[in-house]
């Protein structure tokens, strides 16, 4: 019962950050904006919480550092596509390359360095439990409200939406910056509360991830839980495997995650009809108002 | 014709004069290529203490020039750039860098180039690696010592020789205290990934295991054993800092005295080339930080142990030593070739795993 309870608990703080970025940019591309720079934005959020909490003494400092973090990456991809229209996904590319350098150049200090980390209760911490409230009212609020109306209007047609009046631009920023404050905080819950120290690099393509999985949930927060901890599931399950010694190569143990989703992404994108009614239709396309 | 020759020679006494004029104020240039970044905490960042050593021991005698996070695939671009502007010594410090080294040392043959870990010489190019394995003994007597389960986790990157003479050499170390001991063996397939290294020792300590090994470069696994109240060595540096009451030691690459050695060879005329050095704890290339969190009895055994092999009394792998598969390897009471430890593909008996080959 305790291994099983080591073992679960082990899952749900590898699925956590995932989920946490993966909600944010699926906001964000239901708005129609394509922002392929999770990655960076999480390393930024990362450095900039470790150097918060580092600094300050205190994780959640460094935790809200974290969301500013990502914020100050999001607002700049917003700034280039959206007012700039600058191609989204180049932009993205850039600005996951520039938060790695970034991030190494802030962080040099911090190398080597302790922090407190994040407090928990049996291994249950403050953003395993926000990252499902967080499921829920981006749910509730995408699907129940008059704005998540808005933003899933624009993100399917932002011609029609801006001649309907919805400030289009307006919305989209907004998005764009929950996503980076998400992103963010995702790379906060990595250097603050997971393995608290700061390394280059550390979040090691789990933006990537973060982002494939948002294609796999068709684009919904419920299926994105299960995208989440489907993939975190697996992967520590690979790690309990080997540890069996049963001679499966550890190459193949190493992959199956992705295989796994790969698969699951086939089964789902299978059903046309609900791919089609749930990909928001302007996704990446950029938005002239006075066209 | 000879307008075109005597702009070549010009050309010529242009360069020439260019690359003596490194030489000018008697100044050695020595320049390292590294993989990562002086900021992994790892690997890189223990060369880069080595540099550090050498201009703090030799001063303004020598000019060091580092690049970093040179891929390993299109290193020889940077290494020759390095050997143009006028390095006297190039150190390549990554294993992935030993055909570029020797495809650019074959076109500057007065430049000295050294590249770690490698097996590949020429006559301008040494090869120079440590015996980690050494550390993994003690730290292996260690563990036995110290575990109540009897089972270590060890964290593992890549199933090349280096890291399996060191789950060996551990094993060989624990089996000395305990011939029972156990050890489950976790393949990362990555040398750097501080959440997933971090996720296989929650996995490794949920399976029974109370101590962690690792052979991957972050800090990850000491601060799980922190937390979970268990015991783990750092890696590559000293990681006391993440695990203050965790860490029981850690293997500490150094080689900076290693540098400052083939420097001031250089520097009097004495260095050699086209060598393999293979420097251990008897050159202080193989340290180990302060044996903490056990009891005196432990300690002054590791101690004891640490000093033996340091002195060349007690050598990790003596033979015969038994493989996993029944076979023995050595003659007894004689340590093993170079060549075998070096290219190491087996595990030794008492080891579960299955070897990935």
């Amino acid at each position: 019962m305790e291994q099983f309870y080591a073992i679960a608990i082990t899952i749900i703080a590898a699925s956590t950050p995932l989920l946490i970025a993966a909600l944010g940019e699926l906001v964000v591309e239901r708005s129609g904006v394509l922002n392929l720079g999770v990655e960076g934005m999480m390393i930024m959020g990362a450095v900039c919480g470790f150097g918060a909490a580092y600094v300050s003494g205190n994780p959640y400092v460094g935790l809200l550092a974290s969301i500013f973090g990502g914020i100050a990456m999001s607002i700049l991809f917003g700034f280039l596509t959206l007012t700039l229209l600058a191609n989204q996904v180049a932009t993205g590319l850039a600005i996951t390359l520039l938060g790695i350098g970034l991030s190494a150049l802030i962080g040099e200090s911090f190398v080597g360095q302790p922090i407190q980390r994040l407090p928990n209760f049996h291994g249950i911490n403050i953003l395993i439990v926000f990252s499902f409230v967080l499921t829920a009212l981006v749910s509730w609020f995408l699907f129940r409200t008059r704005t998540g109306l808005m933003i899933r209007a624009v993100g399917d047609s932002h011609v029609s939406a801006h001649a309907m009046g919805f400030p289009v631009v307006g919305l989209r920023y907004a998005c764009v910056a929950f996503g980076g404050a998400c992103a963010g905080l995702a790379g906060g819950y990595l250097s603050v509360a997971d393995t608290p120290q700061w390394v280059e690099n550390m979040t090691a393509g789990r933006g990537w991830i973060a982002l494939a999985l948002v294609v796999f949930s068709t684009w919904l927060p419920k299926r994105l839980v299960f995208g989440a901890y489907l993939f975190g599931t697996i992967s520590i399950l690979s790690f309990t495997v080997q540890t069996m010694a049963l001679g499966i190569p550890s190459q193949l143990l190493s992959c199956t995650p992705y295989l796994v989703t790969v698969a699951a992404l086939v089964v789902i994108s299978r059903n046309r009809q609900l791919l089609r009614a749930n990909t928001p239709a302007c996704l990446g396309q950029p938005f002239l108002a006075d066209r | 014709m000879m307008k075109k020759l005597l702009i070549s020679a010009g050309a010529l006494a242009l360069a020439l004069g260019m690359a003596t004029s490194a030489h000018a104020d008697g100044k050695l240039k020595a320049c390292w290529v590294y993989l990562g970044a002086i900021g992994d905490m790892g690997w890189t960042y223990q060369h880069n203490v080595g540099v550090e050593q050498v201009k703090k021991e030799l001063g303004d005698k020598v000019e060091t020039v580092v690049v970093e996070n040179v891929p390993e695939a299109d290193a020889a671009g940077p290494i020759e750039r390095l050997a143009r502007d006028g390095c006297n010594i190039i150190f390549t410090t990554s294993f992935g860098y030993m055909e570029p080294t020797l495809q650019v040392a074959a076109k500057y043959p007065k430049v000295m180039f050294e590249h770690a870990t490698g097996f590949k010489t020429a006559p301008n190019v040494t090869t120079y690696n440590a015996k980690f394995y050494q550390a993994r003994y003690v730290e292996g007597v260690i563990a036995a010592k110290m575990s109540k389960t009897g089972t270590a986790g060890y964290i593992v990157s890549f199933p090349i020789p280096e890291v399996v003479m060191g789950i060996n050499s551990f094993m060989l170390g624990a089996q000395s205290v305990n011939p029972n001991f156990k050890v489950k063996i976790i393949w990362a397939n990555t040398w750097f990934d501080p959440g997933k290294e971090g996720d296989a020792a929650k996995v490794l300590f949920s399976q029974g295991a109370d101590i962690i090994v690792q052979h991957t470069d972050s800090a990850a696994a000491i601060t799980v054993a922190e937390e979970q109240k268990k015991f783990g060595f750092g890696q590559s540096s000293d990681q006391i800092k993440f695990g203050p009451h965790a860490q029981l030691s850690a293997a500490v690459d150094n080689w900076g005295p290693y540098y400052v050695r083939r420097l001031k060879e250089l520097m009097d005329g004495s260095y050699k080339s086209n060598m393999q050095s293979w420097d251990g704890m008897a050159e202080g290339t193989v340290a180990m930080a302060p044996f903490t969190n056990m009891p005196d009895d432990v300690k002054a055994m590791a101690q004891k142990t640490f000093d033996d092999i340091k002195s060349g009394k007690l050598e990790p792998f003596t033979g015969p030593i038994t493989k996993q598969d029944g076979s023995t390897i050595g003659e007894k009471g004689k340590p093993l070739a170079a060549g075998d430890i070096l290219g190491m593909n087996f595990y030794v008996k008492g080891i579960d795993d299955k070897l990935p080959q």
